[in-house]
C-alpha cells in the first residue's frame, strides 16, 4: 500500500510542474509590460528598462519560469501590483475562506446525493426515483451562478431568512453559497450513486444475502453500499476539483471573500502576479485533492490494495 | 455496374443506420422532448431577426420604457436600458448556439486528432500525448478557460478558443478509447495489407467507426460550452454588454434583482432549458447508439 502511495506522490511531481508551466505560459501571453504598469504612465524609458532588468523580464521565458518555480518553492510568489503586499500573503489570507466554502459545498452534495441515490436505486421507477432524477438533471443543467441568484431572490429578498452575501453571519452565511456551489456535484453524485447501486443490487451475492434471510436494511447498507460507493468516491473527488473552478462564480455572486473573488478582482486590476498566484494555487489544490482521492480509492477498493501487497 | 451496386448498398446502409437510431430515440420520451427543444432553439437562432429586430429592439436603448415588468407588449419585460428582454434572449440563442457549436468544433478537431493519433500509433506517441493531456486535465476547465481569456483578452474569438481548448483533453480521451477498440479489428488489418496509408486508415476506416461516442460527447459538450460562455460573460471575461449574451445579461441584472426579478429569471431559464435539452438528448443518443442496448 505504501508503495502505491509513494508512486502516486512521485507521479504528482511532473504533473505539478506541467500544470504550473501551462498556467505560467498562458499568463505570459498577457499583453502589456509589467514594468510599465508598476511605474505608471509618467515613467521614463530608461527607468522602465532598468526595472525590467531587475525583475528579470529580459531573460528567456524558460529562465523566468524556472525562477518562478524556485521562488514558489520558497513561498515567494511576487508582489501585488495593487497593494504592494506579498502575493503569497494575499492568496493564503483568502485561501481558508475558499476551503470553507468548498467543504460546505461537498458536505451538502454528499449528504443530499447519497441518500437520494440509494433510495432511487432501491425504489427504481417509483415517484421518489423520478423526482430524484429530475432534480439531478436540473442540477446538472442549471448554471450555478443563476441558481445562486435565484436562492438570493427566494431566501434573502422574499423570505429574508438568510444573508445574501459576505461571511459576517458565520454558519448562516455559508448555507446559500454551499448549496449553489454544491448543486452540480450533488446532481452528478446522485446519478453515479444510483447507477452503481443499481448495478450492485443485481449481483448474485446480494441475492444470496437476501436468500439467507439478511434484513433488507443490512443488505443495502452493509452488502450493497460498500461496493456501490467505490465509483461514488471517485466522482466525489473529481467534483471536489470542479468545485474549485466553480468557486470563482459562487464567490462572485455571494461576495464571498475567497480566492475566486480575489482572482476576478485581480483580473480586473490587471494584477498579474496575484492572478498567476491564484491560478497556480487553485491548480495545485486540484492535483492534491486528486491525489488524496486516489489514495482513498486504494483503501476502499481491495483490488488496488491486492496489487501492491 | 458493380460500383453502382456498392454505392446503392452503402447509401441504403447509411440511411438504414440513421433510421434505426431515430427509431430508437423516438422510443425515449425525454430524448424526443430534448430533440424538439433543440430544434426549436436552432430555428429561433436562425430566424432571430424575423422574430425581433436586432438593432431596434434588442440593442437600442429606450429609457422611457426601462425596467418594465412582463406584459403583453414586452413578454419578458424590459431591462435597465429599456431593451426588450425577450428579443435579447432570442438573439442570445444565436450567440450561445454559435459559441457552443464552434467551440465544440475546435475541441473535436484538436481533441479528435490527438486522440486518434494516440490511439492508432500507441506506444511512445500515445504515452507522450496522453501525459501532456493529463497535465491539462489536472487544471479545472473553468480555470483554464479563465486563464486563457485573461491572457488573450476578452473577444469572441478568444472566448471560442478558451472554451474550445478547455474541452480538448476530454475529446482526446474519448476518441482514443474508441480508436483502441477499432484499430485491431480485421478490416483495419485488411486495409493495411492492401497498402492503405495511415492517414487514409484513420480518416476513412477508423474514425467513421468511432462516431457514436463522439456524437454523444459533442451533444453533451455543447451544453457545457454554453454554460462556460455564460459563466465567463457573467464574471466579465466573455462577451460584453450590449451584446445580448445570456451570461452578460445575468451579470448586468444582478443589481436589479430586488425589484426586477424578471431580469434575472428569464436569461437563466433560457440557459437551463437549452442545456437540459442537450443533456437529455445526449443521454438518449448514447442509449440509441449503444450496440449493447439494441
Amino acid at each position: 500500500m505504501y508503495r502505491y502511495i509513494i508512486k502516486r506522490i512521485l507521479a504528482l511531481i511532473p504533473i505539478l510542474l506541467g500544470v504550473t508551466f501551462i498556467v505560467y505560459a498562458i499568463m505570459s501571453f498577457q499583453p502589456g509590460d509589467p514594468a510599465r504598469t508598476l511605474l505608471g504612465t509618467g515613467a521614463t524609458e530608461a527607468s522602465i528598462q532598468q526595472l525590467r532588468q531587475e525583475m528579470g523580464l529580459n531573460d528567456p521565458f524558460i529562465v523566468q519560469y524556472a525562477r518562478y518555480i524556485w521562488n514558489l518553492l520558497h513561498g515567494d510568489m511576487g508582489i501585488s501590483y495593487v497593494t504592494g503586499n506579498d502575493v503569497s500573503f494575499e492568496v493564503f489570507s483568502r485561501f481558508p475562506n475558499t476551503v470553507i466554502l468548498a467543504i460546505g459545498a461537498i458536505v451538502f452534495a454528499v449528504a443530499v446525493s447519497i441518500p437520494i441515490g440509494i433510495i432511487s436505486a432501491t425504489k427504481q421507477y417509483s415517484a421518489f426515483d423520478n423526482i430524484g432524477m429530475i432534480i439531478a438533471l436540473l442540477g446538472v443543467s442549471m448554471p450555478s451562478f443563476w441558481l445562486g441568484l435565484m436562492l438570493i431572490l427566494l431566501f434573502s429578498v422574499h423570505l429574508g431568512i438568510l444573508p445574501s452575501g459576505g461571511m459576517q453571519n458565520g454558519f448562516w452565511s455559508l448555507i446559500l453559497p454551499s448549496i449553489t456551489l454544491g448543486a452540480e456535484s450533488m446532481a452528478t453524485i446522485t446519478r453515479t450513486t444510483r447507477s452503481s447501486m443499481l448495478e450492485v443490487i443485481r449481483q448474485d451475492y446480494i441475492r444470496t444475502a437476501r436468500a439467507k434471510g439478511v434484513p433488507e436494511r443490512k443488505v443495502i447498507i452493509k452488502h450493497s453500499l460498500r461496493n456501490a460507493l467505490i465509483p461514488t468516491v471517485t466522482v466525489t473527488g473529481i467534483e471536489m476539483g470542479a468545485l474549485l473552478g466553480g468557486a470563482i462564480l459562487t464567490e462572485t455572486v455571494f461576495s464571498w471573500p475567497g480566492m475566486g473573488r480575489l482572482l476576478i478582482d485581480s483580473i480586473g486590476n490587471q494584477n498579474t502576479p496575484v492572478v498567476l498566484g491564484c491560478l497556480v494555487i487553485f491548480a495545485i489544490c486540484f492535483c492534491i485533492v486528486n491525489l488524496i482521492v486516489d489514495i482513498l480509492y486504494a483503501y476502499i477498493d481491495p483490488r488496488i490494495k491486492a496489487q501492491y501487497k | 455496374m458493380k460500383r453502382q451496386a456498392s454505392e446503392i448498398s452503402r447509401k441504403y446502409k447509411k440511411k438504414n443506420q440513421f433510421v434505426d437510431v431515430m427509431v430508437r430515440i423516438s422510443k425515449n420520451k425525454m430524448a424526443v422532448l430534448g430533440l424538439i427543444i433543440v430544434i426549436i432553439m436552432v430555428l429561433t437562432a436562425i430566424f432571430a431577426d424575423v422574430i425581433a429586430d436586432y438593432d431596434d429592439v434588442a440593442i437600442k436603448q429606450n429609457m422611457a420604457i426601462r425596467l418594465q415588468k412582463p406584459s403583453a407588449e414586452h413578454w419578458f419585460g424590459t431591462d435597465e436600458m429599456g431593451r426588450d428582454i425577450f428579443a435579447r434572449i432570442v438573439h442570445g440563442t444565436r450567440i450561445s448556439l454559435y459559441v457552443g457549436a464552434i467551440s465544440v468544433g475546435i475541441s473535436l478537431l484538436f481533441g479528435g486528432f490527438l486522440g486518434a493519433v494516440a490511439g492508432y500509433y500507441g506506444g511512445k506517441i500515445d504515452n507522450g500525448i496522453m501525459r501532456v493531456l493529463d497535465v491539462f486535465l489536472a487544471i479545472p476547465a473553468m480555470l483554464l478557460a479563465t486563464a486563457i481569456v485573461t491572457a488573450l483578452g476578452s473577444s469572441m474569438i478568444n472566448l471560442l478558443l478558451a472554451v474550445g481548448i478547455a474541452s480538448v483533453p476530454g475529446f482526446a480521451r474519448v476518441t482514443r478509447a474508441s480508436v483502441l477498440t477499432v484499430r485491431d479489428q480485421e478490416f483495419i488489418e485488411a486495409a493495411r495489407a492492401i497498402g492503405a496509408k495511415d492517414s487514409t486508415i484513420i480518416l476513412t476506416h477508423i474514425l467513421p467507426n468511432c462516431l457514436a461516442p463522439l456524437i454523444v460527447q459533442c451533444t453533451l459538450r455543447i451544453g457545457k460550452a454554453i454554460v462556460f460562455t455564460a459563466s465567463l460573460s457573467f464574471i466579465g471575461l466573455g462577451i460584453k454588454q450590449p451584446t445580448p449574451e445570456w451570461g452578460a445579461m445575468l451579470s448586468g441584472s444582478r443589481e436589479f434583482i430586488r425589484d426586477n426579478p424578471h431580469m434575472v429569471l428569464f436569461p437563466g431559464l433560457a440557459i437551463m432549458l437549452i442545456v437540459l435539452a442537450l443533456n437529455v438528448l445526449g443521454d438518449g443518443l448514447r442509449d440509441a447508439l449503444d450496440p449493447k442496448l439494441k
